[in-house]
C-alpha cells in the first residue's frame, strides 16, 4: 500500500529525515518510536503534504500513485489522512459543516453526490458515539476551546467518517489522561481492518498496549535504525532509548 | 494657486448649477450661503490627513449631471426576501413615490418636510456641494412609545451614465421607540455615477434603532456616505456597514454620545478587490458618563483592493466610566492588496475602560492545511476561512432574513463558503 524509500526531507535549511525507508501493507499496524527530534513529525507531516517541508530526495508510492506528487487535499481524498499532534483551532467554523464539506468531497471523488442533511446527521451520530465525542461537539466551532482530550478525539471521529486507507497518528496519546487514552485507542481498534493500514507515531509504549502494532520501528537521526515485532515496544518501555542511541553512535563513530 | 483652487468646485458643478437645491425649500439661507462661497471649498489632496490614502481625484475631475429619471425601474432584484418591510426608493438621488410603498406602519411617518430646518454647515467640499445642490429631502419620524414591526428598507438606485446623485435623509426615532432600518446602495448598469448620501439620525431617550447599511454598487461607482448619528441618554443604536461591492466607497460615521447610559454598536465587513478602495472613517464622540460603544470591522482584501480604517474614539472629560472598545482586522490575500489601518483614541477623562486592536496578516497556513488534509481543495478552504473570519460581523445582522441574504450576495460573488 504504502513504500516509503530513502526519504530524504529538510525544513529552514535543517535536514531532518535522512534516508528513510519503510513498507506498510493493507491491513497493518506500523509502530514508529524514537526520542524527541528524531523525525517522527516530520514523516507525518511529509506524508500529509505539509509545503513547509522539502523533500530532497527518495520516494513515496501510495497505492502505485507517486504521493509527494500530490497536493495535501488529493493525498487525502485518495485515502491518507493525518491525526495531529496538535488539531488546529478555526474559530467561526463549525465542526459540522467543516466535515460536511470533507465528506462530501471525499463522496464526489469517487463519484457519489453529497449524503442528504438527514443521513449526514445519522452518520455523524453514529461515528462521534465511537469515540464518546458529545454530540454538541458537533456543533461547535472547530476544536476551538475543546480540552486536550476532546481535540484528540474530534480527531479520530475525523477519521471514522472520512473512512481513509491510510491514517497516520502523530502523537494521538500525547497529553491524555488515561481514560480519554483508551476511549481513542478504542475507536482506532473500531476502524482496524484488512484494507486499512495504520502507522502509529508515540513516544511511548503505554498507547500499544491498546493498539496492538504488527511491527515497531524505531527512528533516530532521521533513519529507522531498529525494526521489530510489538516486544521491540516493551523492550524499549524497560530500558529506553538510550542503548538504541549508543548502537547507532558506535557503528557511526567506526 | 489661488486661481485653481478657485475654479475647481465651480468647475465640478458647473454642469449642473442650475439645478435648485433641495434644501433650498427647507433653509434657503444656508443654500444661498453655500452657494455663494462655493469657491472656497476645493477639493482634498492625498495631503489632507482625512483623505490621505483615498484620492478624490477621479470624482473631481469627471462632469456628472443631475439626472431625474421617471422611467420604470424594477426594483425586486433588490428587495430581501421574506423580509417583511416598506419601501423608499431613490433613483439617482431623487425619492420615487410611485416605486415607493404608499403605506407606513401606525406611528411611522414619512414626508418630504424635514423636522430639523436648523442645517449643519458643510465641513467639506463634499457636503457643500450636497448642501448647495441637494436633489431630494426624505423625512422620516417615528412617534413616541412605537415598537415597528416591520423594517424600513431605504433603496438607492443609479441609472443614468455620469450622473451625480445627492439625496438628503433625516430620520428621527422619538422616545421609548424601536426601529429597523436597512439601506441599500446598488446599480443598475456599470454606467459611471457618484453618490453621496447624507443620512441625519436622531434616537432619542430610550430609544432603539438597528440599521443594516448593504453596499453593493458596480466598480464604475463612487460612492460618499455621511451618518451623522446622535444618540440621547438610554438610547441604543447599532449600524452595519457591509461593503459587498463598489469601485470607490468612503463611509463618514459619525455617532455622537448625548447623554447617559447608551450602548452604541458599530460594525463592518468590506471586501476590496479589483481595484476597489473601500474607506471607512468612524468617529465616537463619547460625552456623557457611562456608555459604551463596541466597534469591530473586518477587511478581506483582495487583488489590487485598498482598504482604509480609520476609527476615532474621543473620550471627553465628562464621560467617565466609559467602555470603548475598537477592533480592526485585515486579512490580505494577495500580495498587491493594501490595508492602511489607523485607530485613534482621545481620552480626556480618567476613570474609563478603552481598547483598540488592529491587525492586517495573511491567511492562517496551519489552518488551511487542516482543512486541506480532510480533503478541501485550496479554493474552498481558503473560502471557508474567509467565513469565519467574518462570520462574527455576519453574526451582528440580528434579523435572519437580511443576514441571509447578504450571506448570499457573498456566497454568489464567491467571496466566501458555506
Amino acid at each position: 500500500m504504502l513504500s516509503i524509500k530513502n526519504l530524504q526531507a529538510k525544513i529552514d535549511e535543517k535536514e531532518i529525515l535522512k534516508g528513510l525507508n519503510l513498507e506498510v501493507k493493507a491491513g497493518e499496524v506500523h509502530a514508529i518510536m524514537g526520542p524527541n527530534g528524531s523525525g517522527k513529525s516530520t514523516l507525518a507531516s511529509v506524508l500529509a503534504g505539509r509545503e513547509d517541508y522539502e523533500v530532497t530526495n527518495g520516494s513515496v508510492t501510495f497505492e502505485g500513485k507517486d504521493l509527494l506528487d500530490m497536493p495535501a487535499e488529493e493525498r487525502a481524498r485518495d485515502g491518507v489522512f493525518l491525526a495531529f499532534q496538535y488539531p488546529v483551532e478555526i474559530p467561526g467554523v463549525s465542526n459540522m459543516n467543516f466535515m460536511k464539506a470533507a465528506h462530501a468531497e471525499m463522496r464526489k471523488h469517487k463519484g457519489l453526490d453529497p449524503l442528504s442533511a438527514k443521513d449526514f446527521l445519522r452518520l455523524v451520530k453514529e461515528k462521534s458515539a465511537l469515540v464518546e465525542l458529545d454530540g454538541q461537539l458537533a456543533n461547535r466551532a472547530v476544536n476551538e476551546g475543546f480540552s486536550g482530550g476532546e481535540k484528540k478525539r474530534n480527531e479520530i471521529f475525523q477519521m471514522a467518517l472520512l473512512e481513509p486507507k491510510l491514517a497516520i497518528l502523530d502523537e494521538t496519546d500525547s497529553g491524555l489522561d488515561i481514560d480519554a487514552l483508551r476511549i481513542v485507542a478504542n475507536g482506532v481498534n473500531a476502524l482496524r481492518s484488512p484494507e486499512r493500514s495504520f502507522i502509529v507515531i508515540t513516544h511511548y509504549q503505554r498507547l500499544l498496549d491498546h493498539i496492538v502494532p504488527d511491527f515497531v520501528h524505531v527512528l533516530y537521526k532521521g533513519k529507522i535504525v531498529k525494526s521489530g515485532g510489538k516486544e521491540l515496544a516493551l523492550e524499549l518501555e524497560a530500558r529506553g532509548y538510550d542503548w538504541v542511541k549508543e548502537e547507532v553512535d558506535a557503528i557511526e563513530n567506526v | 494657486m489661488v486661481e485653481e483652487k478657485i475654479s475647481k468646485s465651480i468647475e465640478f458643478s458647473k454642469s449642473f448649477s442650475d439645478h435648485t437645491s433641495a434644501l433650498s425649500g427647507q433653509n434657503p439661507l444656508l443654500v444661498t450661503e453655500v452657494k455663494n462661497k462655493l469657491e472656497t471649498y476645493d477639493f482634498p489632496t492625498t495631503r489632507s490627513e482625512e483623505w490621505k490614502y483615498t484620492r478624490t481625484t477621479r470624482i473631481s475631475s469627471e462632469a456628472w449631471n443631475i439626472v431625474r429619471d421617471a422611467a420604470a425601474v424594477d426594483i425586486t432584484p433588490f428587495l430581501i426576501p421574506n423580509l417583511e418591510a416598506d419601501h423608499l426608493v431613490f433613483v439617482n438621488g431623487f425619492l420615487r413615490k410611485d416605486l415607493s410603498s404608499q403605506q407606513f406602519e401606525n406611528g411611522v411617518h414619512v414626508s418630504q418636510e424635514l423636522q430639523n430646518k436648523n442645517l449643519a454647515e458643510p465641513i467639506n467640499v463634499f457636503q457643500a456641494i450636497h448642501t448647495a445642490f441637494c436633489t431630494d429631502v426624505l423625512s422620516i419620524r417615528i412617534d413616541k412609545n412605537i415598537q415597528t414591526k416591520r423594517h424600513l428598507h431605504i433603496l438607492y438606485v443609479n441609472t443614468a451614465s455620469q450622473n451625480i446623485a445627492l439625496p438628503y435623509v433625516e430620520c428621527i426615532v422619538n422616545e421609548m421607540s424601536e426601529f429597523k432600518l436597512v439601506e441599500s446602495f446598488v446599480s443598475l448598469n456599470d454606467d459611471k455615477s457618484f453618490s453621496h448620501r447624507e443620512l441625519f439620525l436622531t434616537v432619542a431617550e430610550n430609544a432603539f434603532v438597528h440599521l443594516d447599511k448593504i453596499q453593493s454598487q458596480s466598480d464604475n461607482h463612487f460612492l460618499l456616505n455621511d451618518e451623522n448619528v446622535s444618540v440621547k441618554g438610554n438610547g441604543n443604536f447599532t449600524v452595519n456597514t457591509i461593503t459587498v461591492d463598489g469601485g470607490w466607497v468612503r463611509n463618514n460615521l459619525h455617532i455622537s454620545l448625548d447623554g447617559q447610559n447608551i450602548e452604541a454598536n458599530l460594525n463592518g465587513v468590506f471586501f476590496p478587490r479589483k481595484k476597489q478602495l473601500i474607506d471607512n472613517h468612524t468617529k465616537v464622540d463619547h460625552r456623557f458618563p457611562h456608555c459604551n460603544s463596541n466597534e469591530l470591522y473586518k477587511g478581506l482584501l483582495d487583488d489590487q483592493g485598498s482598504g482604509v480604517f480609520n476609527g476615532k474614539v474621543f473620550v471627553h472629560p465628562d464621560a467617565q466610566k466609559t467602555n470603548a472598545f475598537q477592533s480592526n482586522a485585515n486579512i490580505l490575500l494577495s500580495d498587491d492588496a493594501q490595508m492602511n489601518t489607523k485607530p485613534e483614541l482621545e481620552i480626556y477623562a480618567d476613570d474609563v475602560k478603552c481598547s483598540h486592536g488592529t491587525t492586517t496578516g495573511q491567511m492562517d497556513e496551519n489552518a488551511l492545511f487542516y482543512l486541506k488534509s480532510r480533503g478541501l481543495g485550496e479554493d474552498n478552504a481558503r473560502k471557508l476561512l474567509a467565513t469565519a473570519f467574518i462570520n462574527d460581523v455576519l453574526m451582528k445582522i440580528s434579523n435572519l432574513h437580511i443576514r441571509d441574504f447578504v450571506t448570499n450576495e457573498l456566497v454568489s460573488r464567491s467571496l466566501i463558503f458555506v
